[in-house]
């Protein structure tokens, strides 16, 4: 890999990141800049952007593919849901709509601590490190690795849905959780604090991008790559592969459960659709139209995919599927590498080719 | 130094009903180069993948060094020991580069077992004996067949290993890097180091082998000097031919 200094296409992206951040951070405080819905759109997208980085991680850097990443995603979104709730009611005095469906006058004891972020946060990362831990020990002790790793999880985010689809599981049921008015003790719907989340889901993305590229550079990035090209020579010269999986399938797991923990704030709902195989699906798709294995490749391919998402969400909704589908076919039969591929072709971007051209692996 | 650097005993392996080593006993003493010979399916491959932890037979023993039961021991615990493999197809780490080969091959462990000044050292003085010098910052992916087979063996030198063991080293090689190879292994040779070759080139084989073993069906036919070998009429028919 390159250093940082001299990789200049993950630079810029760093920088526009950064500017972007910036210039939402300002516009908080003035009351013309940006206005909240371009801001939460933004805010959106940079979530995804976080989710892609965390399955670029184990995928194309360990090549681990996991298409249940909609779980971690989920989890991180369903706890702060069950934060903003708590929350909310602690200030306002309602009790959730759902919860009354179900008789419920109050909330159950389980939800004790929920009123506090912090509080929040541990019980995000435990649970999380709870099931990527387990699932990933036993999978990858037992050498479990490709499709099957891949099949297995897409199995496990199904089988999370069901869960949730369920009323009585306490959680919503099919209709989810929504009603979120409060956030820190300011209402949620505040232009100021719409965008405030954006800005700082665009921060969490610029550092995310930064820690993964550190991480990356770093000794243990280099046995990733070791490992993702023939796992047995390294695990014959000494290194035990289990450990290294495993620390990093755990640590991109915080990753996407971090990513929902802002999302879902910015959606204003969560439900069990969040946890469908589609949308695992989707993940893996936008990190290989952006490039897999290149860290500017999974933010370009998220926010792009998106972008497009939310537009013909509105002016074409039908043409989706087709569209989605398409890119699919595109990136696998002309470029394997996703859109980093283009980057090579001089009529679309001159000045990145040409770096392109002297270094074969952009990263 | 000498002694039994490696003593495999009774050791079978199957596959299915196939049996790839039958019963099969050997021992290769510290010091020696030991070449392990014979026609394809003889169960040579097999026999590194016992000793190197790949595949676990289904009865046998195989001890290194009078200590560590290899049977019953990791893949990374075995190389931890002391005990490295050369694959017979080089496998190298397409998006590395050939000094951060030599790295990983050096410290061979999650923590760091080295400092930095005694890593430089170390991948110095392996690219050195393996002729890679000057491709130091080299992707691996942009190397020759050649250069792949020497980066991998600096590889599983770079820790200085205690048994070498060398998959077909000369496969797909031109004569000039035989040659290279013919020296590289002679100067590997220590007293307390082990090193089992196999090839199926018997000109290389005579070279730099001190013993031979030919295998058979899994079974030892031979076991001596090359030159017996070559003289040996079950070996001739099995194997090398009139």
């Amino acid at each position: 890999m390159k250093s940082l200094g001299s990789d200049r296409p993950f630079l810029i992206l760093l920088a526009v990141v950064l500017a972007v951040g910036l210039l939402l951070a300002i516009s908080i405080a003035i009351p013309f800049g940006l206005s909240a819905y371009l801001a939460n759109a933004i805010g959106q997208l940079a979530t995804f952007a976080v989710l892609a980085l965390s399955l670029d991680l184990i995928w194309g850097y360990l090549g681990i593919l996991s298409l249940g990443h909609g779980l971690f995603f989920g989890i991180g979104g369903y706890v702060v849901a069950m934060h903003l709730l708590k929350h909310s009611y602690e200030v306002t005095g309602k009790v959730p709509d759902f919860m009354q469906f179900m008789g419920l006058k109050e909330f159950p004891f389980y939800w004790a601590g929920f009123g506090y972020s912090s509080y929040a946060l541990v019980v995000t990362a435990v649970v999380t490190l709870l099931i990527a831990g387990v699932f990933g020990y036993v999978s990858f002790r037992s050498r479990v690795g490709g499709v099957y790793f891949a099949i297995i999880t897409q199995a496990l985010v199904y089988v999370a849905m069901l869960l949730m689809f369920r009323n009585d599981t306490g959680f919503g049921g099919n209709n989810g959780m929504t009603g979120f008015t409060v956030m820190f003790g300011w209402p949620i719907g505040l232009r100021g604090v719409v965008i405030a989340m954006a800005a700082i889901s665009v921060l969490v993305l610029g550092l995310t991008l930064l820690g993964c590229r550190v991480l990356l550079e770093s000794r243990f990035g280099v046995l990733m790559i070791a490992a993702r090209d023939d796992e047995v020579r390294l695990r014959t010269l000494g290194y035990d592969t289990l450990l290294l999986k495993l620390v990093i399938w755990c640590l991109c797991a915080l990753l996407a459960a971090l990513a929902g923990m802002l999302y879902v704030p910015q959606v204003g709902i969560i439900n069990p659709r969040l946890l469908s195989p589609d949308l695992s699906l989707e993940i893996a798709v936008w990190v290989a139209i952006g490039g897999r294995g290149h860290l500017i490749g999974a933010v370009i391919g998220a926010v792009l995919v998106n972008a497009i998402k939310f537009w013909l969400s509105a002016a074409a909704p039908e043409l989706w599927p087709f569209i989605l589908s398409g890119l699919i076919v595109l990136v696998a039969l002309v470029f394997p590498n996703g859109l980093v591929d283009l980057a090579k072709f001089s009529f679309v971007r001159p000045m990145i080719s040409k770096r392109l051209a002297e270094t074969p692996e952009l990263r | 130094m000498s002694g039994v650097a490696l003593l495999v005993d009774t050791v079978t392996v199957e596959f299915g009903s196939f049996r790839a080593i039958d019963m099969l006993s050997l021992a290769i003493d510290f010091g020696e180069v030991r070449a392990v010979i014979g026609p394809n399916g003889a169960g040579k491959t097999t026999l590194l993948d016992v000793i190197s932890g790949i595949t676990r037979p289904k009865q046998g023993r195989v001890i290194f060094d009078d200590l560590t039961d290899i049977v019953r021991s990791s893949e990374s615990a075995i190389a931890r020991a002391g005990v490295r493999r050369k694959f017979q197809k080089p496998s190298i780490f397409e998006g590395l580069n050939v000094r951060q080969h030599i790295a990983i091959g050096a410290e061979g462990g999650l923590r760091r077992t080295l400092s930095r000044e005694k890593l430089d050292d170390r991948i110095g003085e392996v690219l050195e004996a393996v002729g890679l010098a000057g491709l130091a910052n080299r992707s691996a992916s942009e190397l020759a067949h050649g250069q792949k087979q020497w980066l991998e063996i600096g590889m599983v030198l770079a820790s200085n290993p205690r048994i070498l063991m060398l998959d077909e080293p000369v496969a797909g090689l031109t004569d000039e890097e035989t040659e290279r190879t013919v020296s590289l292994v002679r100067s590997l040779k220590r007293a307390d180091r082990a090193i089992v070759v196999v090839e199926h080139d018997m000109d290389f084989v005579e070279r730099i082998a001190d013993r031979v073993t030919v295998l058979h069906e899994g079974k030892t036919l031979f076991e001596g000097s090359m030159a017996n070998a070559r003289a040996d009429e079950r070996v001739i028919d099995v194997y090398l031919g009139r």
